[in-house]
């Protein structure tokens, strides 16, 4: 643990990221503080350029931009997270049974994931949400439906590797059953993949996130940072600010959670060798 | 006989296709089924538009007083028939609607699949050539830039600076409506219309091919041909550009196969931005106007022409790579 916590340090590309998204996480935490009340009560003539009344400008209807933005850092984080983790677990269960059983269950469960695969998961994603509605609810379970297989594919090949190593073997000999092993032996030598995967996935969550918003497949009673862009799209001719802001928070937090993912790979893989 | 062995191989795999392409059906009949209202509230596109008669012919097709395995082979017959049904919107039936839009979705794809892996595997060679130099260094921080970069924002941001400040290309559509171009004229009307889409589309993809060929070349390196290349007494620029790079670029159009996907999505937001006249713009126009119908039809064909492309690729490679076992 203490060499990968080094091995994590030395890579300085991490650490800045690591640095990034620790001041993201602030914001979003302390954004009813800085800004308490609803971000989306006017508090102002609309089109007010940066650093005039307010730190940001306002938009379209005079919404407090830099309000906004802390508010919706909250909503865009943690439908990251949450779409990532119902997405992780659904890749862990289909490609730890595959992995572990073999035979035609994983020929079964790997079609199904190849199938998914096909799929254009953006066109996919737009699809769902259309059908069941823009609730963040339905946002979040459409990132998740179409980012799992990845992590199903990772997690059959980890389960393949250990199925057969000698440590599982010897739970076998020990008569434990199938649920023990996996949950307790294959599962946890398997987590830092898992780790580095899920890291990057929510990166891209938020990237589907934003680009549904922007399609105007947001939640309208969340703010967001795809819902800025999404308001202000309309308007870029004559303020252009209103999705420049919001745009580079979504690049810088997606390029935090990725080089944290890299930095990540290298301290608790470091013998596996990532793109 | 390598070519009849391929064509065989291509047929097998065509018909491995026609499964996946029935369950896509099928998914397609299920969210039919999701929707608020009947089937024939969202055949019908937008509500209150269809005559009460035109409703009822729609029942009647689609036997909504069948039961649901019924209603899904009636479904699967239509689609398979070609048969997408009608979009009001627009007042044409879906399926010529899509083919008049297909052609617009193509021309950007090719451009953008071509300059991505091109431009890609050439940075990603060169980057692995000068190995944590700053050619290395900066490549490579490019690229995670524009990983991290949203489509749609890149799209704007260009449109702001390109369009509005400069003014050197043009922010929205295809062509000039009103120039009525013809010949060469019409080619570099829609070259110029081009180049703002394709380089918004191609900046992630470009990193992507940059980072795997980059990666590839480095793993080619360490194999041991090229050591027996080195001790035949070739210089370092030889073994890359006879040995390394034919072997390390193979990896690169796997991906760029499997990439087809995730290319089509883009493209509805990119054609969004630019208003390019292509399906991505003609299901943003669908969700916008609730033609639920119309856009299961332009998922089905996307992911119709994923698996075309994915076995053309397949086939493509081998017949390329002979050492790809045909199984």
């Amino acid at each position: 643990m203490k060499d990968g916590f080094l091995r994590f340090r030395r890579h300085r590309p991490a650490v800045g990221g690591l640095a990034l998204l620790l001041v993201v996480l602030l914001a979003a935490g302390l954004a009813g503080l800085i800004y308490p009340g609803d971000p989306f009560s006017i508090v102002g003539k609309p089109f007010q350029p940066p650093f005039g009344d307010h730190l940001l400008g306002t938009d379209t209807l005079g919404r407090d931009l830099a309000a906004g933005l802390l508010h919706g850092a909250r909503t865009t984080l943690l439908v990251g997270v949450v779409a990532t983790v119902i997405a992780s677990v659904v890749g862990v269960t289909v490609g730890g049974l595959a992995g572990y059983f073999g035979g035609w269950l994983d020929s079964l469960l790997m079609r199904f994931t190849e199938l998914f695969q096909t799929i254009p998961f953006f066109l996919f994603a737009i699809l769902l949400v259309a059908v069941l509605g823009s609730s963040i609810g339905s946002v979040v379970f459409a990132i998740a439906v179409v980012s799992w297989p990845p992590m199903a594919r990772l997690v059959r090949g980890e389960f393949m590797a250990m199925r057969n190593r000698e440590f599982v073997q010897a739970c076998v000999s020990l008569g434990m059953g199938h649920t023990r092993i996996i949950l307790l032996h294959i599962l946890p030598n398997t987590l830092s993949s898992i780790i580095v995967t899920g890291s990057l996935m929510v990166a891209t969550a938020i990237l589907i996130e934003s680009g549904l918003s922007f399609l105007g497949l947001s939640d309208a009673n969340t703010m967001s940072w795809g819902f800025i862009i999404g308001s202000g799209r309309t308007v870029l001719r004559t303020a252009w600010w209103i999705c420049a802001v919001p745009g580079l928070a979504i690049l810088l937090t997606v390029m935090a959670i990725n080089l944290v993912g890299d930095g990540l790979n290298d301290a608790l893989n470091p013998r596996l060798r990532s793109l | 006989m390598p070519w009849r062995r391929s064509l065989a191989y291509a047929l097998r795999r065509l018909a491995q296709a026609v499964p996946t392409v029935l369950v896509i059906v099928a998914l397609n009949f299920l969210l039919l089924q999701l929707a608020p209202g009947d089937a024939a509230d969202v055949l019908a596109g937008e509500a209150g538009s269809a005559t009460p008669e035109f409703m009822a012919q729609l029942r009647k097709t689609f036997g909504l007083d069948q039961p649901l395995g019924v209603q899904l082979l009636l479904y699967i017959k239509n689609i398979v028939t070609l048969d997408l049904g009608y979009s009001f919107r627009h007042g044409m039936p879906v399926a010529q609607l899509i083919g008049s839009r297909l052609g617009p979705t193509l021309l950007l794809m090719v451009t953008v699949l071509l300059v991505a892996v091109g431009v890609g595997t050439l940075l990603g060679a060169y980057a692995a050539r000068n190995l944590n130099r700053w050619q290395d260094n900066l490549i490579s921080m490019l690229a995670v830039l524009a990983y991290a970069t949203p489509v749609f924002w890149a799209g704007l941001m260009l449109i702001v600076v390109f369009s509005i400040k400069l003014g050197w290309f043009p922010t929205s559509g295809m062509q000039q409506v009103a120039a009525f171009h013809e010949g060469a004229a019409k080619v570099r009307d829609i070259a110029h219309h081009l180049v703002l889409p394709a380089v918004t589309l191609t900046m992630f993809y470009l990193a992507l091919y940059m980072r795997l060929m980059r990666a590839s070349v480095l793993e080619q390196f360490s194999m041991d041909y090229v050591v027996t290349a080195r001790a035949k007494g070739l210089t370092e620029s030889q073994i890359a550009r006879r040995h390394v790079l034919r072997n390390a670029v193979l990896p690169v159009l796997t991906m760029a196969g499997v990439q087809v996907g995730g290319l089509l999505g883009g493209a509805v937001v990119v054609e969004t931005v630019f208003a390019w006249p292509g399906l991505g713009l003609l299901a943003y126009e669908s969700l916008f106007a609730r033609d639920l119908n119309l856009l299961l039809g332009i998922f089905f064909v996307c992911t119709c022409l994923v698996v075309v492309v994915n076995l053309v690729v397949d086939v493509a490679y081998s017949l390329l790579d002979p050492r790809i076992e045909l199984r």
